[in-house]
């Protein structure tokens, strides 16, 4: 497998050499992260107003920035052939163990990022040793996961929790300014972009993860053990290792990204993050992730995350206000990249292309 | 002796059964009682049986319909279809959409049933044509409806929670005057018998443990795997239909975002339960089915112990954990080895004697 980085495998692309292999990782992300850019010019064209604001899109950022940590660890996960729909469960678990950490035990902002921190660390080891040792199907594992998180946050709490600690609320109300980006509001003064410290962590987690898979063994490993656990067992490779922790991986995201949802809502609710799995799940196969393994990016799932999130903007912008029409696109925007993605593959196969 | 006990210890169905056991045997040392059964009278005077055991037959009807399609499905295409709740959903949408405003008879019923069986196998097919001729896996594919299939059931009524009341429904629904049996039971029962027969009769079984065992082969063998595969999503088209018309005749109204929430994450466990193999290939129905109620009964056993309807699922999440962790091939083997060691142990003792 040869993995080509993004610059040298456009114009070989676009060159079509014959007998010239891209690999399929790269060419699905190249894919993906065109059809963001030609989506998001289009909006700005017809659209204009709204999408010509860099507030707004920055706002993706801001509003989704734990949809993109959860999205690299089932990234991660998807890759090495598995499957991890705990995630959405976890958060709403751990923003509730949180939340009532702070507020009935009067804990300390570092307390409760580590509580965040050992329990998505946690289940990630449990449901990692079910999956890897005992052989048990991810789904049903990870099903049980979300089960028993959707569960115990009701038993944490069932009423609505709001944030009231100082410490926290000052945290939660930094934001960073972004210099020489913004607008200039109706009385002419300069209002620059601002993001939220989330959207940099989660950055943060997305290069380190990115350079994981590419400079590491452990990365490498993923990409065999999805590919064909068989040969990646021939080759030495501690199989069930390495889907071992790329569990522990998603796991410790999912308790990051709760700690990011917690900083953007303050607030610690049994339906927070509900169903975000499925959007997580949406955007690595957007971005180019395969379900059945060996294929993937975790940049391509955070172009997965812009180009939903954006395809609901759309949907808002052109008028389609009813809340049933942002799943409908969504599912037809689904619809249309895995039959992209089926039929290239297909193509590539039949022309004897490996991956 | 020693041989028909090796035959039921490496049945597929030992999983299933030995689980029912331990649930029964677990709510006979909490609480009696919970087996007790009532002849009492209901609202509209006719004389019904009632009790827990009743509750879980009737609760878990919805279930086990879905979970005999999920069979098939898993067998077939080697993955799970997760869009059967919103599938059901567009069905009991459509199925509501032709009763309401109109004089309820029998005919009209039927029809609705039949439009719901249409309009859901169509959705089915599409999700199964995707898995078939583009080889997507099942549980990608069927992401598209499960994203997309309960907004499509909320446009369908256009909106708000249309209720549908008829003496018709309530005797589909609950119970007909003079059987003290509820219906939903006994249509189950009835469907389980049709799909028996269809399965000892026909190919369809074979056939379908055969392209899911190894697709090739059996398309070398003759055996059509794409129609094979459409045929068991048309299968699961039906079953959602039953489902959410069943559904809907019970509680008289269709919601949308409420009917038959979480049933695919219910119904993929009943098939795990049930001792088949998520990664397809060879199936028992009656396991699936025996998991749907298992299932079922593990809620009412958890109400029963008051615990509250939100907290059901942490508990639910333990004991089926727990179930597949003592069905894991691992845990399995190395229970094997411990008997093992020990009649090896016990056999040189007597050799040394």
């Amino acid at each position: 497998m040869t993995k080509l980085s993004l610059k040298e495998s456009l114009p070989r692309l676009l060159k079509k050499k014959p007998g010239e292999a891209v690999s399929s990782t790269s060419l699905l992300l190249t894919i993906t992260i065109c059809s963001f850019i030609v989506m998001y010019l289009l909006a700005m064209l017809i659209w204009g107003g709204g999408f010509l604001n860099p507030q707004q899109f920055f706002d993706i950022f801001n509003n989704n920035s734990y949809l993109i940590v959860i999205s690299c660890g089932l990234t991660v996960v998807m890759i090495a052939a598995g499957i991890d729909i705990s995630v959405g469960g976890m958060i709403a678990l751990v923003t509730m163990t949180c939340v009532v950490y702070l507020e009935d035990h009067t804990g300390s902002v570092l307390g409760s990022v580590l509580i965040a921190l050992a329990m998505g660390l946690t289940v990630g080891v449990i449901q990692g040793f079910l999956i890897s040792y005992l052989q048990i199907q991810p789904f049903i594992v990870t099903l049980g996961g979300m089960f028993f998180a959707k569960g115990m946050t009701t038993i944490v709490s069932s009423a609505p929790r709001t944030i009231t600690n100082t410490a926290f609320l000052a945290l939660k109300d930094a934001r960073i300014v972004i210099p020489g980006l913004g607008t200039y509001g109706k009385t002419g003064n300069f209002i620059p972009v601002r993001i939220e410290p989330g959207v940099i962590i989660a950055f943060a987690i997305v290069l380190l993860i990115w350079a994981m898979c590419k400079w590491t063994r452990f990365g490498r490993n993923l990409y065999a053990v999805g590919g064909n656990s068989q040969s990646a067992l021939m080759l030495g490779i501690n199989v069930k290792k390495t889907k071992f922790f790329s569990y522990v991986l998603c796991g410790l995201l999912s308790g990051i990204a709760a700690y990011i949802y917690l900083l953007h809502t303050g607030a610690g609710n049994a339906s927070n993050a509900t169903s975000s799995e499925i959007q997580a799940i949406a955007s690595s196969i957007i971005g180019g992730t395969l379900l059945t393994g060996g294929v993937g990016s975790v940049i391509g799932s955070l172009f997965g995350v812009l180009s939903l999130k954006t395809i609901s903007n759309i949907v808002v912008a052109s008028g389609l206000r009813e809340p049933y029409w942002q799943s409908i696109t969504t599912g037809l925007m689904l619809c249309f990249f895995i039959l992209l993605q089926s039929i290239i593959l297909k193509i590539r196969k039949n022309k004897g292309i490996g991956t | 002796m020693a041989n028909t006990l090796k035959k039921v210890s490496s049945s597929q169905l030992i999983i299933p059964l030995f689980a029912l056991f331990l649930v029964i045997v677990f709510n006979l040392i909490r609480d009696v009682s919970f087996f007790s059964v009532s002849v009492i009278q209901n609202n509209y005077g006719n004389w019904v049986l009632s009790g827990n055991v009743i509750s879980i037959l009737h609760g878990a009807s919805e279930l086990a319909v879905l979970a005999i399609a999920m069979t098939l499905v898993t067998s077939a295409t080697k993955g799970q279809d997760i869009s059967v709740g919103a599938l059901a959903a567009i069905a009991g949408s459509v199925f509501v959409r032709t009763l309401r405003g109109n004089e309820i008879t029998m005919q009209l019923i039927l029809f609705g049933f039949l439009a719901a069986c249409l309009v859901a196998v169509i959705f089915a097919l599409f999700t199964g044509m995707l898995v078939s001729f583009f080889n997507i896996q099942p549980m990608i594919a069927s992401l598209i409806l499960f994203t997309a299939g309960r907004p499509i059931a909320y446009w369908i009524n256009g909106g708000a929670t249309p209720t549908v009341e008829s003496p018709l429904l309530n005797n589909i629904g609950s119970f007909i005057p003079g059987i003290p049996i509820p219906s939903p039971i006994l249509i189950v029962i009835a469907f389980g018998i049709l799909v028996a027969l269809i399965l000892r009769f026909t190919n369809l079984g074979l056939y379908t443990q055969a392209v899911g065992i190894n697709e090739s082969a059996a398309r070398l063998n003759g055996i059509n795997a794409v129609f094979i595969k459409l045929l068991a999503f048309v299968i699961l088209g039906i079953c959602a239909a039953i489902a959410g018309s069943i559904n809907v005749c019970r509680i008289g109204l269709i919601n949308h975002e409420t009917i038959l929430i979480d049933i695919e994450m219910d119904a993929i466990l009943a098939v795990a339960i049930g001792g088949n193999a998520l990664s397809g290939g060879k199936f028992k129905l009656a396991g699936s089915v025996i998991g749907a109620y298992i299932i079922q009964a593990l809620t009412i056993t958890l109400y029963a112990m008051k615990v509250s309807s939100t907290a059901v699922k942490a508990y639910k999440a333990i004991v089926i954990i727990a179930i597949v962790v003592l069905g894991s091939p691992v845990v399995q083997k190395f229970f094997l080895q411990l008997k093992n060691k020990i009649l090896n142990k016990a056999t040189t003792i007597t050799e040394t004697n």
